[in-house]
């Protein structure tokens, strides 16, 4: 028995032993700025980062799109996660705690790949054709550049400039807040329900509405842990995949634009391993899931301490 | 100075006016959350059950632009790969389980153990495709099922040892205490008796592992690669039902659409086969030792 | 200064469990009153429909009405206003953890608006004081957190809490049974102090407690009320063989 648990230990030793190992190549070859340097394309005068033809391999655009995509997702994910979560503990009425919290138990089960259908099919189309051409209607009216203009946010290279295709860093954003939202909710619900009713009564009895009970009794003691379920959020659309995958149109460049195109560290490792061209490429494409994987692993482990440490080591549910 | 006995009006309106609008805010937070994600759920549904027919359960694709066609290899591919990687995954969780939950209760080892696995579990699956692929690929020269097996196997580990743990430590304490009464010795007590007694919440903890797994996809893309055609060769590419969804996804036909909608639809019936099971049997009581 | 309350056919439920059944009771102003009775009576339902905390239950029902100096709690009033004006100290000492000790007495007054520095140290040393724990904590109020002093400590410090917002009754449900000898007799001698300023109502399981601090109680069995009477009368000279059998510890 003692030896089947201690394989936990074996496999995060071998997984980081193996990625280590086949990283090798790229890692002597380029060093740390793989992550940050970049060549000039002689031809269009602009960032060239990652070039198979030449062999030439920079992983900037990839740490950008993995950004990006995730914080548009938190922006989106985290307040309808809290104000889900505070209406599932506080305010709602027994019926339908328990259908809404088997629901997002459900959904938080569902297969990226799954996801990432429904988005090809019908996220992309609605983001083309209806929401992002409202963005655009509202940051790039004449009037707004005029006055804005300035912070380069508004305007055709600003925000929601360029071309509109639908697919891109805005629906790869959309899709992953939608993947982590019944996460955070479920883990700030058990963070809230963790804090002991004598503390709302102790809020009640002093002449509190039930809004003040809730931010002085309920959030102030969960906070900790509510803000470990938001890093546990960030954790999984740091390696989401496959949605990512479908929906972020493939390309290894850098633009201010959500709606342009572009690629997380997961996704281009996802489109390209199997078709790699050279032992650099894919030894290129290993050392971002090295990358990956130290990163997961540290925002992972941050965010369980923070969890544990108000729900007091309570074996955490399984997500 | 002393409050007044009067709470101001103003004071008054005011704190009556933010318990309002946050009381709806949370109800509109509920709402954006609750009907797209409804309406995603039955669009799901409504979709792959329009799509389904016995031909996609029985045949294998036609080349592309031709009608018709299903997915049994892709079905029977990752009936596959989910056997090699239960084989591996589930007595090796199992027995971590058991450490947790009955030998190492408490130890500074066991809370270790615990917490790799619990970040273990939210390491990107991709990073266990390129570990397999570096594990059994690049050895073996070439792809295979072998190494999509192993790739999952790798991944159910640690979720399977959690939910092992998680469900003898539901079985109340009162039913070891009696078994070590009898004079039984400790491991062998744990083993028949504990065991036995959450057997219905390991059997759907590895329930669920399993139905998680069959809906990776990441792992499969330079393990298993992906197959057209029936096999069932472990040491040769072989077909899965994500991955067939992922290119069916993104290829430019129709009818290849209506056949990623199907197996979508098959995918999601495993995971609400697997999650109701598995809090049916939470919270029957089940496991303390009621029948 | 506290005012008298005024129990009119108080009923209480549970669900379908009826707690309390007609209860008709007149609580002095400015005396200490207390509540005795066995375990499950009624006693701490009754006073949780005081400050209209036993509504906060899903499947809590109250019918009747309690009338708290000119006040009909139940018909005029918010539970918010109701709550402020009726203060409460509980069995177990609830401070909230992530707040300072400051913080937390004044915590019902930030409710309430008060802003000014000034205003706000005045008032949380003068509730501190009536706690008699000013002296114990005035060095550290800004620096310790509310969870990390003595039971007794804690407790006395939700008294001042519920001082700060200037109730004009207070009531205190089995305040020190959670507590060690030496908290309880200072919270007894808390109570002599205060009831010159406030309404005190006082649950508890503690006779003595009772014959010492309070001059008037109350006795509580299966949901109603047996007999209200002077404390002396109670427990001298009880009217109802059922008091009298309890005081004699015949049961509960």
């Amino acid at each position: 028995m003692l030896t089947c648990a201690l394989s936990i230990f074996a496999i995060v030793a071998l997984i980081a032993m193996e990625l280590a190992m086949q990283s090798q190549l790229s890692w002597h070859k380029s060093g740390l700025p793989f992550f940050y340097k970049f060549n000039i394309d002689p031809d269009t005068k602009l960032p060239l980062f990652w070039d198979p033809v030449n062999g030439s391999f920079y992983a900037l655009p990839f740490l950008y799109g993995t950004l990006v995509t995730s914080l548009i997702a938190l922006v989106i994910a985290v307040p309808l996660a809290i104000g889900l979560a505070i209406f599932l503990t506080e305010m709602c009425p027994r019926v339908l705690r328990g259908p809404l919290s088997f629901f997002t138990e459900l959904l938080a089960a569902i297969p990226s790949v799954v996801y990432g259908l429904w988005a090809v099919f019908v996220l992309v189309p609605l983001l083309r054709e209806h929401v992002n051409p409202a963005f655009m209607a509202i940051f790039n009216n004449p009037t707004m550049v005029k006055l804005f203009g300035w912070t380069h946010l508004v305007g055709d290279d600003g925000l929601f400039g360029g071309v509109n295709l639908g697919l891109g860093l805005m629906a790869a954003g959309v899709i992953l807040s939608i993947m982590i939202l019944p996460i955070i909710a479920s883990l700030t619900r058990e963070v809230m329900s963790a804090v002991p009713n004598s503390q709302r009564e102790a809020a009640l009895a002093l002449g509190a509405t039930r809004w003040e009970m809730i931010r002085i009794a309920v959030l102030r003691n969960a906070r900790i842990g509510i803000v470990g379920s938001i890093i546990l959020g960030l954790g999984r659309a740091l390696g989401e995949t496959m949605a990512v995958a479908m929906v972020i149109g493939n390309s290894a460049e850098i633009h201010r634009s959500l709606l342009s195109t572009g690629h997380s560290m997961a996704s281009v490792i996802a489109n390209e391993f199997s078709e790699a061209t050279s032992d650099m490429h894919r030894s290129a494409l290993i050392e971002i899931g090295l990358a990956l994987f130290l990163v997961t692993i540290l925002v992972n482990a941050c965010a369980r301490l923070l969890v544990w440490a108000v729900t007091r080591g309570a074996p955490a549910q399984v997500h | 100075m002393k409050p007044g006995k009067q709470l101001s009006k103003a004071r008054s309106a005011y704190r009556s006016a933010t318990d309002h609008i946050a009381t709806g805010l949370a109800i509109l937070a509920t709402i954006l959350v609750v009907a797209p994600l409804v309406t995603i759920f039955f669009y799901l549904i409504y979709k792959g059950a329009s799509s389904l027919n016995l031909a996609f359960f029985t045949q294998i694709p036609k080349p592309e632009g031709e009608e018709g066609g299903g997915m049994a290899n892709s079905i029977i591919g990752s009936g596959v790969l989910l056997g090699i990687a239960s084989v591996l995954g589930i007595p090796i969780g199992i027995g971590g389980g058991i450490y947790l939950a009955e030998f190492g209760r408490g130890t500074r080892l066991a809370n270790a153990i615990r917490f790799t696995a619990d970040v273990l579990n939210g390491v990107p699956s991709i990073v266990m495709g390129i570990a397999a692929y570096s594990l059994v690929v690049v050895p073996m020269h070439h792809f295979s099922a072998f190494a999509g097996g192993v790739a999952l196997g790798i991944m159910m580990i640690p979720t399977v040892t959690r939910t092992t743990e998680e469900m003898l430590l539901m079985v109340p304490h009162s039913i070891r205490e009696a078994a070590l009464g009898l004079g039984v010795p400790n491991w062998r007590s744990v083993l028949e008796i504990t065991l036995k007694t959450a057997s219905p919440g390991v059997i759907t903890g590895c329930m669920l592992a399993f139905a998680r797994v069959a809906g990776e996809t990441a792992p499969l893309i330079f393990t298993a690669l992906g197959n057209q055609f029936w096999s069932v060769n472990l040491n040769r590419e072989i077909a899965a039902l994500p991955l067939q969804i992922y290119i069916y996804a993104l290829s430019p036909y129709d009818d290849q659409h209506r056949l990623a909608w199907a197996g979508a639809l098959v995918l999601i019936a495993l995971i609400v086969l697997a999650v109701s099971l598995v809090r049916y049997v939470a919270s029957r009581g089940i496991l303390k030792g009621a029948s | 200064m506290g005012v008298g309350i005024e129990v009119t056919n108080l009923n209480a439920w549970y669900g379908t469990n009826h707690t309390l059944q007609d209860i008709n009771l007149p609580i002095p102003a400015n005396h200490a009153t207390a509540l005795i009775g066995p375990s499950g009576c009624g006693k701490s339902t009754f006073v949780r429909c005081l400050n209209r905390m036993h509504e906060t239950n899903p499947i809590a029902k109250v019918t009747g009405s309690v009338k708290i100096g000119e006040m009909d709690i139940y018909a005029d009033g918010s539970p918010v206003e109701i709550r402020r004006r009726v203060g409460m100290v509980f069995q177990r000492p609830n401070p909230f953890p992530t707040m300072s000790i400051y913080d937390n007495v004044c915590s019902g007054l930030k409710l309430n608006g008060f802003r000014n520095r000034r205003v706000l140290d005045e008032i949380v040393e003068r509730s501190l004081r009536d706690a008699a724990l000013w002296d114990e904590v005035k060095d550290d109020l800004k620096k310790k957190s509310g969870a990390s002093l003595s039971g007794g400590q804690q407790q006395r410090m939700c008294i001042a809490r519920a001082l700060a917002v200037d109730p004009e009754v207070l009531l205190m449900d089995e305040p020190a049974s959670a507590l060690d000898p030496v908290s309880t007799s200072k919270i007894e001698d808390l109570i002599f102090q205060l009831k010159t300023q406030y309404t005190i109502v006082i649950v508890t399981h503690n006779m003595q407690q009772a014959a010492r601090v309070a001059e008037k109680t109350g006795f509580f069995l299966n949901g109603r009320m047996v007999e209200f009477d002077s404390t002396h009368k109670i427990f001298t000279n009880p009217s109802d063989k059922r008091t009298e059998d309890y005081i004699t510890g015949r049961f509960g």
